[in-house]
């Protein structure tokens, strides 16, 4: 079933009329309603083009929010073999909303981390809705020491709505763990790249982005502060969404122009949602260019390409 | 010839400090309601004189105190693209930005300056609250960055006061990017083992705490200052329960192992110079009054 987003409404109102048709048309032999559902699909077909042409930025928050977008556990059983969860921060605790480990891509040893939202409620709460704790931050950063040290290329999968605003997290000192996951990033002497599946929600997704390389999904978001944040303070008001979804430049092209992503990788028609084993391939073919783009780099090549990267960000803006 | 009449800076300065002359001879004290004579509150580094509770302080006036003579310069921070984005809330970013100028007389968010501090030669950033709530953009990440090559230039150790709401939204993405771009300047002085002092000040929030002021080799903080990632009032209506008494303040973050110190203002002077010495492996401190030091060179050559 599809689980329809508020501007594809007109679209589930079509789809809907041709299911209910063929529907009927099952019950009823004697009915002939080929030419009208093909009408209808047409019409549906025609109207998703439409829809999905051009999406509005908070449009393509709501698509990278899709509770049935592939997520880091899709593109880990999908992608990796061997992969061998490792957990704890050796601290604290282990944080679910982060998952990582070792993991063979394209049958190379890799280490991978993620954050993974769930898919159902249960899921969802385990995973605190793929708001990382500062354990989540401490596992990445051990997990990140163990790449360096072994020599394996790390890859991040980025997909939350950011850090957990919550009294535990703050007394364990995330600010902290989000700054020191950051600093690792940047130093480790691996190839470092970074994906942005769904949502890059601020500082959370910073602490692992801060890559070699970063690919976005052509409808997934990194931003500052999610739209409804910004709307409560610069607009004092939560349901201006939209406008500060515009405003922010959160978009896979806006940050392609800035520099800030350097690949952005096509989702088929419709969002990563409709078409997840589609999705999915295309991200293995960027990581795979990603990681043939580095190879060969010495450890002070990356660290220093890494540096150079992040200081030039900014040297242009956008165009009027 | 005295050595500060031949000094300019001091008085161009003065001219465009912003409380050189107070609206009101009288201040209220926000917290016991003390009515302060205004010129006792800036002797005493606007801390008030009756309850300790630490006011905001621009970073010049920070400076003039930190600094021996009061002398400092400031080092240049590179300009960045105006208002990138091309920002437009109910107001624009550009109109914003025109507003918090003129209220401030600073062109932004943060003060690079080098100078001495108990004859000990330091770089030092400040970042102003009263600009657009000390906000980090590009032009703060530039001043960071500026600071440690600076640092790293004279090798001299880096002081930063912090205070922010955060990011600053009206960059977007750019605002967050440089929690890894003063990052990169960090390890910079981390490489040339020069030490990076955080002084954390009312209020430290968001991406600066989640990146450069929590990355020093020493945390001080100011007593009872606001220092967190997520707001108390977010939290609140995250959790939906009310915080403990002190949640997120200085003390509270001390007892829970992210500072290493709470200093109050009026001590802070003393205690940098101290830590700085040791850190740089150089002589004690000669306490009391130290000798008047020589103005920078450029600046004696215009007299
Ligand atoms: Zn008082």
């Amino acid at each position: 079933m599809t689980n329809y987003l508020d501007f594809e409404k007109p679209l589930a109102e079509i789809e809907g009329k041709a299911e209910e048709l063929r529907a009927m048309a099952r019950s009823n032999d004697e009915m002939d309603i080929s030419k009208e559902a093909a009408a209808l699909d047409q019409k549906a077909a025609d109207m998703l083009v439409d829809l999905y042409k051009d999406l509005t930025p908070w449009r393509k928050c709501q698509v990278a929010r899709h509770p049935q977008r592939p997520h880091c556990q899709d593109y880990i059983d999908a992608l990796f073999t061997e992969y061998t969860p490792l957990a704890g921060d050796r601290a604290f605790g282990d944080d679910h909303a982060v998952m990582g480990g070792l993991a063979r891509f394209d049958g190379k040893p890799v280490l991978v981390i993620g954050h993974e939202k769930g898919n159902d409620t249960k899921s969802r709460i385990e995973r605190n809705f793929g708001m990382a704790r500062p354990e989540g931050y401490r596992k990445a950063i051990r997990l990140m020491d163990m790449a360096d040290k072994f020599g394996l290329p790390v890859i991040t999968l980025v997909d939350t709505p950011g850090a957990y605003p919550g009294k535990g997290a703050e007394e364990r000192g995330q600010s902290e763990a989000i700054a020191r996951s950051t600093e690792k990033c940047l130093q480790i002497k691996v190839p470092l790249i970074s994906l942005i599946i769904g949502e890059g929600g601020s500082g959370g997704a910073v602490a692992f982005a801060t890559a070699n390389r970063l690919a976005m999904l052509e409808h997934s978001v990194y931003s500052v502060i999610s739209p409804e944040g910004c709307a409560s303070i610069l607009w004092k008001d939560a349901e201006k969404m939209r406008e500060a979804a515009e405003a922010l430049r959160l978009t896979a092209k806006d940050l392609a122009e800035l520099g800030i992503c350097d690949r952005v990788i096509p989702e088929p028609l419709g969002g990563a949602h409709r078409h997840r084993a589609d999705t999915i391939e295309l991200v293995k073919g960027a990581i795979e260019k990603m990681l043939a783009e580095l190879s060969g780099k010495s450890g002070d090549d990356l660290v220093k390409d890494r540096r150079q990267k992040f200081l030039t960000i900014g040297s242009r803006g956008l165009a009027a | 010839m005295n050595w500060i009449s031949n000094y300019v800076r001091p008085t161009i300065n003065s001219i465009f400090s912003r409380r050189e002359v107070p609206e009101n001879l009288w201040h209220k004290c926000d917290e016991c309601g003390t009515m302060l004579f205004h010129r006792e509150l800036s002797d005493n580094l606007n801390v008030c004189t009756q309850c300790n509770h630490h006011m905001g302080i621009t970073p010049r006036d920070r400076f003039k105190a930190l600094f021996d003579g009061g002398i400092f310069v400031e080092v240049d921070v590179p300009e960045p693209v105006a208002d990138p984005l091309h920002f437009k809330d109910q107001k624009r970013y550009a109109d914003r930005m025109k507003a918090a100028t003129k209220a401030t007389g600073e062109k932004e968010a943060m003060l690079v300056v080098e100078g001495e501090m108990g004859r000990t030669p330091i770089v030092a950033a400040c970042q102003d609250f009263s600009f657009m709530a000390g906000s980090m953009g590009m032009y703060v990440g530039n001043a960071i960055i500026a600071a440690a090559e600076r640092a790293v230039e004279l090798k001299r150790p880096l002081i930063l006061f912090s205070a922010a709401g955060g990011a600053r939204m009206q960059e977007g993405i750019l605002s967050l990017m440089q929690m890894p771009r003063t990052t990169v300047a960090l390890q910079m002085l981390k490489e040339e083992g020069l030490p990076y002092i955080v002084v954390l000040t009312h209020p430290t929030t968001g991406g600066v705490t989640a990146s450069y002021a929590m990355l020093g080799d020493v945390h001080i903080a100011e007593p009872n200052a606001l220092i967190c990632f997520a707001g108390p009032r977010v939290i609140e209506q995250t959790i939906r329960e009310k915080l403990p008494e002190g949640f997120q303040r200085a003390e509270y973050l001390l007892e829970h192992g992210m500072l290493d110190r709470v200093t109050s203002r009026t001590q802070m002077k003393e205690e940098l110079i101290s830590i700085t010495r040791m850190l740089m492996r150089q002589e004690a401190p000669v306490k009391g009054d130290l000798p008047a030091p020589d103005a920078p060179v450029e600046q004696t050559k215009e007299t």
